[in-house]
Formats: C-alpha cells, sequence, structure tokens
C-alpha cells in the first residue's frame, strides 16, 4: 500500500507524461481535449483524495534523486501541504474538464503544446506545494512562473499580450530574488533543507529582515499592493482556463509560501509584523473592490476582484500573526480558519467566474461589458453557475463566501483588548474597511452578473451566441456544486483546516463542538451560524411566496405591454452601462484614480463619450523606476563608444591605477 | 659606482630596448615598425643570452632560443608577409600627434621606475635594476598600441608589450617557469593566426583596416 505522498508523486508524474503526449501530436485537437485533458482532471481527483487523507494522518518526506550532486530535492507532506494540495487537485479537476472543451484549434498556441505548459504548470505547483529544501522550492517556483508566462502569452501575436506576458515574468521574478535572498537569511549556515531553517534561531533584526523579505516576494505573486500591476494585465491576457488557474491557484501557493516562512520556518512571530500584513492587506483589498467596480473589461474586473479577496487573506494572515504573537492562541486559530476558508473559496468562485467568461467569450467573441447583455436567454447553463458564484462572491449565505467574510468579521468582532493602545483602536477601523470592501464587492458583482446575463443584448450578434458544450457544463458544474457544499458544511470544512491549525499554532478552532448543524467559532452565545437552516428557511419562503402568487393572483393576471416611460421605442442602448452603474464608486473614490474624460457637447452631432481610468500608482511608483533605470544605462552606454583606441585606454588607465595603489 | 660587465652590458640592452620602445612609439610607417619589432626581439634575445651566460641558468638559453626563433623569425616574417598581401605598407596616422605622445611616452618611464623601485630592491638578481624599464617598454608598447588607427600596428604593439613581459620577467626573477614561457610563446602564436585572419575579414568587409570603422557595430 503505497503512501499518499507516493500517490501525490505519480500523479505528478502521470501530469508531466499528458504533457509530454500533447508535445507529440500538437495538431492533434481530438486527442488532446477528448484524452489528455479529461485524464488530467482524473489525475487532480486523485491528488485531491490522497491529499485529503494525508490531512489527518502523519508527516511524510522523501528525498528525491534528482536535482545537483550532494544537493537532492527534498519533499514533504504535511497538514499544510496537504491542505493546499487538496485546492489545488478539487479545483484543477474542474478548471481541466472545462479545458477540454475549451482550447481550440487557431486560437494561439496549439493546443497539444498548450496541453504541455498546462501540465507542467499544475505538476510545478504540486511540487512547490511540496518542496522540502529551498532549492528545490526556488526550481519549482521559477517552473511554475515559467510555464504560466507561456500559457499567458499564448496569443503571443498581439503586442498587448506579449507587454502582459513581459510584465508578469519581471515582476515574478523579482519577487524570486526576494524568497531567495529570504531563504539565504533562514537557513543560516548550515544546509538548505526546511529542517535546517526550522532549527536556526535568528537575531529579531535578521529575522525581521526575513519577514520583509518573503512578504515581497511572495506578495508580488500574490498581488498585494503596489506590486499588484501585473495581475490585471496578465489574467486578461490569458485563455480562461488559465486565467482560472492563476488566480484560483497560483496566487494561493503564494499565500501557501508566505505561510510556510512565517508560522514554519521562522521561530518567531512579532506583533507588528501582522499590523504591517494586515494594512497592506486593508490596502490591498479596498484598492482592489474600488478599481474593479470601474472596470469595463469583464476579465479586468474579475482580476482586480482576484487583488481584493487576495487583501482579504493577506488581513487574516496579519491578524493571525499578531494574535499568536501575543499568545491569544483560540484567536489566532480563528483567524487562520478563516483566511484558509477564504483561500479555498476563492479558488472556487474565481475560477467558477473566470471560466464562464471563458464561455461567454467563446459565444460572443466579446469582453467588454459595454457589448454584453441579455445572454441568460442565450447561454441559460452559464448563465445560472455563474449566479451562484456571482452570489458566492458577494458574500451572501448560503453560499461559501458568507463564511470566511463571516469568520474574518468574528475575529475582528471578538477582539478582546489587545495590549496596545494603539492597536485597540486600529482593529475597529480594519473592521470597518473590511466591511466595506465586503459590500462594495457585492456592488461589483452585481454590476458584473447585471450587465453581461440580464437586461437586453446590446449588440445584434449576441442574438446567436450559443450555451457552453458539454465539457465546459461538467466543470462549471463541479465549481458551483463546490462553492454550494463550501458553503452548507463549513463545520466539515473546519474540521479539514483544524488540521493546519494545529500543526501551525498549536491550537485547533474544534468548531464542531456543538453538532454539525451550528458553526460556533467562539461560544455559542455568542454567535452561530446554521447554513442548513438558513437554506431551508429560504426555500421555505420562496415556496410561501410562491404559493401564495400561485393561489391569490391566479386568474387575475392579464398581460399587457410595459409602460414605456414616454419613449415610443425602447432600444438595448438605453439600458444602464458598465460605466453608468460604475459611475458613482468613480465619483465617490475619485482620488484613487487617474481618470481621462472627454465629454461631448450637448451640440454634437456624433457625441462620443470616452473615459479612462489608470492606476496612479503606475505614474507614481513604476515609471519613475523605468525612468531610473533608463538614466543609468544610458549613463553606462557612455563608456561604450565603439572604438578600441578608447576601450585600451580604459584597461591602460586601470593598470596606472593599479600600480600606483599597489605601490 | 664599478659594475661588473655583465652587468653594465644588460643595462646597455636595457637601455636599447627602451630606445626601441620609443621609436616604436614614433615610428609612422608599418615597414619600419616591423622592423624595429624584430630589432627590439633580438635585443633582447641577446640580453636574456647574458644574464643566462652571467648567472648558468640552462633554461633561459631555451628561452633565449624560443624569442630568436618566434620574436625575430617567425612573427616578423608573418607580418611582412601579411603587409605585403594586404598592401598596407604606407605610413600610418596616429590618434595623438608625435610630440604629445613623446611627452606622455616619458611620464610613463618616470611612473615605471617609480613602481619598480621597491621592487627591484627586493628581487636578488643582476639585473634587478634594469626593472624598471621592462615595465616601462610594457607601458610604452600599450601606448603604441592605443594611439595607433590601424590594425597592424596594435597588434605589433601588443607583441611588443609581450616583449617587454619577457624582459620583466628575466630580469627579476631569472625567468619565468619554462612551461609558462612556452605557453606564453604559443598564445601568441595563435593570437597571431587569429589577427591575421581577422584582418583579411576587417578589410574584406570594410575595404580598409582602420579599425573606426567598427565604430559603425556599436549597438545604438
Amino acid at each position: 500500500m503505497p503512501g499518499a505522498l507516493q500517490l501525490i508523486l505519480g500523479v505528478i508524474l502521470a501530469w508531466l507524461a499528458l504533457g509530454l503526449a500533447g508535445v507529440f501530436y500538437p495538431r492533434n485537437l481530438y486527442l488532446v481535449s477528448r484524452v489528455l485533458f479529461p485524464a488530467g482532471a482524473l489525475g487532480a481527483l486523485a491528488l485531491a483524495a490522497a491529499a485529503l487523507s494525508a490531512l489527518g494522518g502523519v508527516t511524510q518526506s522523501v528525498v528525491l534523486p534528482l536535482g545537483l550532486p550532494e544537493l537532492p530535492f527534498h519533499l514533504r507532506l504535511d497538514a499544510l501541504s496537504a491542505f493546499f494540495l487538496l485546492l489545488l487537485g478539487t479545483v484543477t479537476a474542474g478548471i481541466s474538464v472545462f479545458a477540454a472543451g475549451y482550447f481550440r484549434q487557431g486560437e494561439g498556441t496549439a493546443p497539444g503544446l498548450q496541453c504541455l505548459y498546462y501540465h507542467v504548470f499544475i505538476a510545478s505547483m504540486a511540487l512547490v506545494l511540496l518542496a522540502d529544501d529551498a532549492y528545490a522550492f526556488m526550481v519549482f517556483w521559477e517552473t511554475m512562473a515559467l510555464s504560466s508566462y507561456f500559457l499567458v502569452t499564448s496569443d503571443h501575436a498581439k503586442a498587448e499580450i506579449r507587454r502582459a506576458g513581459f510584465l508578469y515574468i519581471l515582476i515574478a521574478h523579482i519577487g524570486a530574488i526576494g524568497i531567495l535572498l529570504c531563504f539565504g537569511l533562514l537557513h543560516g549556515t548550515g544546509d538548505y533543507t526546511f529542517d535546517t531553517m526550522r532549527a536556526v534561531q535568528l537575531a529579531p533584526l535578521w529575522a525581521t529582515i526575513a519577514f520583509a523579505l518573503a512578504l515581497f516576494g511572495f506578495g508580488a505573486k500574490a498581488g498585494m499592493l503596489p506590486l499588484h500591476v501585473w495581475l490585471p494585465e496578465a489574467h486578461p491576457a490569458a485563455p480562461s482556463p488559465v486565467s482560472a488557474l492563476m488566480s484560483a491557484v497560483m496566487l494561493k501557493t503564494a499565500i501557501y509560501g508566505l505561510l510556510r516562512v512565517l508560522f514554519d520556518l521562522l521561530h518567531t512571530q512579532v506583533w507588528w509584523w501582522g499590523v504591517v500584513i494586515l494594512v497592506l492587506g486593508l490596502a490591498t483589498a479596498l484598492y482592489g473592490v474600488v478599481f474593479s467596480a470601474v472596470q469595463t473589461d469583464m476579465k479586468r474586473l474579475l482580476a482586480y476582484s482576484s487583488i481584493e479577496n487576495i487583501g482579504f487573506i493577506l488581513i487574516g494572515v496579519g491578524l493571525t500573526v499578531t494574535f499568536q504573537a501575543y499568545g491569544m492562541r483560540a484567536l489566532a486559530a480563528l483567524a487562520l480558519t478563516a483566511t484558509l476558508y477564504h483561500c479555498i473559496n476563492h479558488a472556487y468562485f474565481k475560477s467558477l467566474l473566470f471560466l464562464a467568461t471563458g464561455s461567454v467569450l467563446h459565444a460572443t467573441h466579446e469582453r467588454a461589458l459595454g457589448k454584453l447583455g441579455g445572454l441568460i436567454h442565450r447561454m441559460p447553463w452559464v448563465a445560472w453557475l455563474a449566479l451562484i458564484g456571482t452570489l458566492a462572491i458577494a458574500g451572501l449565505p448560503p453560499l461559501n463566501g458568507f463564511v470566511s467574510e463571516w469568520l474574518l468579521l468574528q475575529a475582528f468582532l471578538f477582539t478582546p483588548n489587545l495590549p496596545q493602545p494603539y492597536l485597540n483602536m486600529l482593529i475597529p477601523v480594519a473592521a470597518a474597511a473590511v466591511a466595506l470592501a465586503a459590500a462594495l464587492a457585492g456592488y461589483v458583482m452585481v454590476k458584473f452578473y447585471g450587465v453581461v446575463f440580464l437586461g437586453q443584448p446590446r449588440e445584434p450578434s449576441l442574438a446567436t451566441a450559443r450555451d457552453a458544450g458539454i465539457w465546459e457544463r461538467i466543470g462549471l458544474v463541479w465549481l458551483a456544486g463546490g462553492c454550494l457544499g463550501l458553503g452548507l458544511a463549513p463545520v466539515w470544512v473546519i474540521g479539514v483546516i483544524d488540521s493546519v491549525s494545529g500543526q501551525l499554532l498549536g491550537k485547533t478552532l474544534g468548531a464542531s463542538a456543538t453538532g454539525w448543524m451550528f458553526l460556533t467559532p467562539i461560544s455559542p452565545d455568542r454567535a452561530s451560524y446554521a447554513p442548513l437552516l438558513f437554506l431551508l428557511v429560504i426555500l421555505g419562503v420562496w415556496a410561501l411566496t410562491w404559493l401564495a402568487v400561485r393561489r391569490f393572483y391566479h386568474g387575475q393576471m392579464h398581460r399587457a405591454p410595459p409602460w414605456d416611460c414616454g419613449f415610443e421605442a425602447q432600444t438595448a442602448r438605453m439600458q444602464d452601462t458598465a460605466e453608468g452603474f460604475g459611475q458613482p464608486i468613480r465619483q465617490v473614490f475619485e482620488p484613487f484614480f487617474r481618470m481621462q474624460r472627454e465629454l461631448p457637447t450637448p451640440l454634437d452631432a456624433k457625441p462620443r463619450y470616452r473615459v479612462s481610468v489608470e492606476d496612479h500608482l503606475w505614474y507614481w511608483l513604476y515609471l519613475p523606476i523605468v525612468k531610473f533605470t533608463q538614466t543609468i544605462s544610458r549613463v553606462v552606454t557612455l563608456l561604450q563608444r565603439g572604438r578600441i583606441s578608447v576601450y585600451l585606454t580604459y584597461s591602460f588607465v586601470t593598470l596606472l591605477v593599479l600600480l600606483l595603489f599597489v605601490r | 659606482m664599478h659594475l661588473p660587465l655583465t652587468s653594465q652590458i644588460i643595462n646597455l640592452l636595457a637601455a636599447l630596448l627602451l630606445l626601441l620602445s620609443f621609436s616604436m612609439l614614433t615610428q609612422r610607417r608599418i615597414l619600419s615598425l616591423i622592423n624595429l619589432f624584430a630589432l627590439q626581439g633580438l635585443t633582447l634575445t641577446l640580453a636574456i643570452l647574458v644574464v643566462a651566460w652571467s648567472t648558468g641558468q640552462h633554461h633561459l638559453y631555451y628561452s633565449a632560443a624560443l624569442t630568436f626563433v618566434l620574436k625575430v623569425l617567425v612573427l616578423p616574417g608573418v607580418l611582412h608577409r601579411l603587409i605585403r598581401k594586404l598592401n598596407v605598407k604606407w605610413d600610418v596616422e596616429t590618434l595623438i600627434n608625435i610630440p604629445t605622445t613623446m611627452l606622455v611616452g616619458i611620464a610613463l618611464v618616470i611612473l615605471a621606475f617609480n613602481v619598480a623601485l621597491p621592487i627591484s630592491q627586493l628581487a636578488g638578481t643582476i639585473a634587478k635594476s634594469t626593472l624598471g624599464i621592462a615595465l616601462a617598454c610594457v607601458l610604452l608598447a600599450f601606448l603604441t598600441m592605443i594611439t595607433r588607427s590601424k590594425a597592424v600596428p596594435q597588434v605589433i604593439g601588443f607583441l611588443a608589450m609581450e616583449n617587454g613581459l619577457v624582459f620583466a620577467a628575466t630580469s627579476a626573477t631569472y625567468g619565468m617557469p619554462m612551461v609558462v614561457e612556452f605557453g606564453i610563446a604559443l598564445d601568441v602564436m595563435v593570437g597571431m593566426v587569429i589577427l591575421g585572419v581577422f584582418f583579411f575579414q576587417i578589410r574584406e568587409r570594410f575595404e580598409s583596416l582602420d579599425i573606426r570603422h567598427l565604430e559603425k557595430m556599436k549597438d545604438e
């Protein structure tokens, strides 16, 4: 009977084999979409099952006979890895099935090559989660970045996609430098295994520097402010299954890395580290949600929404660090549970929504919100399943988004007096900001769903849109089912998360104390939540209303043309647009944006309205860096005159100076 | 001050070397430059022979033979053939005018003597006082390389620099180990071959051996 780790390695090998099979038949769409991708999905399920079985069990480790001499790859499967592998496996299963129906001939890279990059990408993510020494971690981390770069630029004929890919790989590498330096600090004087790092006791200053480097490196991958700029470019550029995979799983590997360094490798936590993460997370969440409210491209909107969700997750991490540093273990466990819960929730609903946009994109060839609308009639499957994702991401009960946001707010609200007075003042403000961001997220989702699926079609070409195929439907149903299940069975999920909290914090939440029905994070008399009861009540109210309407209004209804507001003909152009819906937010949060507007005059015969919303940070932070780099390179180019005598003079002068100095 | 005869001869030869270096620095014609280079090689051979005879260091005889064959016979021959084939016997322009070059050269010699003073006090060899001259030869050859705009004089400057190095090694430590000396000789040969190929390539590309044409290849 092989162990769970062996099974997972087998799945990873199988994925690599599937990818290689795609290389040999790059143009064979039938093979790729009917055999390779579904097989990959089955592998993902097997991986998830193995990870689940390993969650409660003992830690397993193995040394692979790969890598450099004297420097083999160490792998280890503990509760934290297993939890993220569970996330990876279950979500990837849905995305792979969807991808089986998504990739087509003639869209950028050949399907076989896509299959290779895709499977290398998921295999490297799984290996990142398993790595147990810095060397293996960095190798897999970079493999992940490179394979996803090729996936992002699969439509590389377009200049803006190449640009997005470049930005992505640049920031990924800058982040990787941070991680590398962090490991360099952590390992002390021993070798590079994580076991050595666990044993090293760093001085507080060095531990803080290591923390800052880890936050920088993993933050760059996660899309933390101000390193987020690649995210809204790369996600829309990639094919939809890839955007889903990047947003759902790859961002979580960064969270995994941060948790691994903070709670496993560093032996200590300092309270203000938590405050730093908390503040950055708050900024990220607010920034992401405000920007996503004004987007007019559906994938960009979702990308900014990913930034917001990463902000929520970072807030949870920050709270956990602070509580843990003060020895409040029960609260730390609560915050960590909320964090991990939100990780898995975001993975499900964001991949569901990205895949839904993929289906819409294939059916309509349109990404701009201003040209969509009314698709619920044409694409009922996609529309109804996307509705589940939309409600989940908006944080409505009884779906999964509610549970984690509720837990996070509980962690805020039940904060007893912390020893720091300023912190006590900060926490309620932060809680209010979290609530604001969550509410705005609801607003954004109303905009997304309303503009894309409801109302009337804004373009005549939308009439020919066709619903998703069977493979895409299976993938969407799987993910939507996940959103429902995670929302309805929080006690079970928290039971799974408890083994992670037990490993990292030495304390579990133990939410199932009052039975499987009620979720009571602190104590039953403070707050509890019963999703099944909630669902039953909703269903009951709905059924009663339906019955009442049937009974009392039946037969009294008569159909008539709706009141047309005095307009003789209503066209689809009279609907609220994406710009119009986002306008109040744009007004309220005007200082956030760098806006350019062109308003037409009333006398204009062909009025055009144009507004562009850009990121201040790009101009304040990134362009100065670019300019600085260019200046430096220009100065350095002055050395290069292209004349041999000048080059000889350089060495001559160097020789003379050295002679004088050595004397 | 009374010096033994051998020492006086070595000093004379060293002075000759320095003089030849200066004349190479000021020489405009490529043909004469090659002849001066051969003459420098011959002087160097004689100097090594005298050192070898007076100290009884046998490996210095091999070193002298190697220098003679390579620097007096082979390389000047190759260079003569090259300029005949490339047809570049005429005058070459220096980048800086010759009086300025001379002044810079004098400054370099002063510098070289100053730098070499502490080292030659440490060395216990018969030719220790000539170390400054050897260093000056190296620097002057380097200056020759810098001030020429044509490819062939630059190569000659490079080879002359190697002459200076051998002389420095001889005067400071009675020559380098044989292996190193053979290695350097081989390097010079290979370098010569590669540079010869380059000469033809450059001329074919630009119709001239003026390396100022290479400036256009700079990446803007």
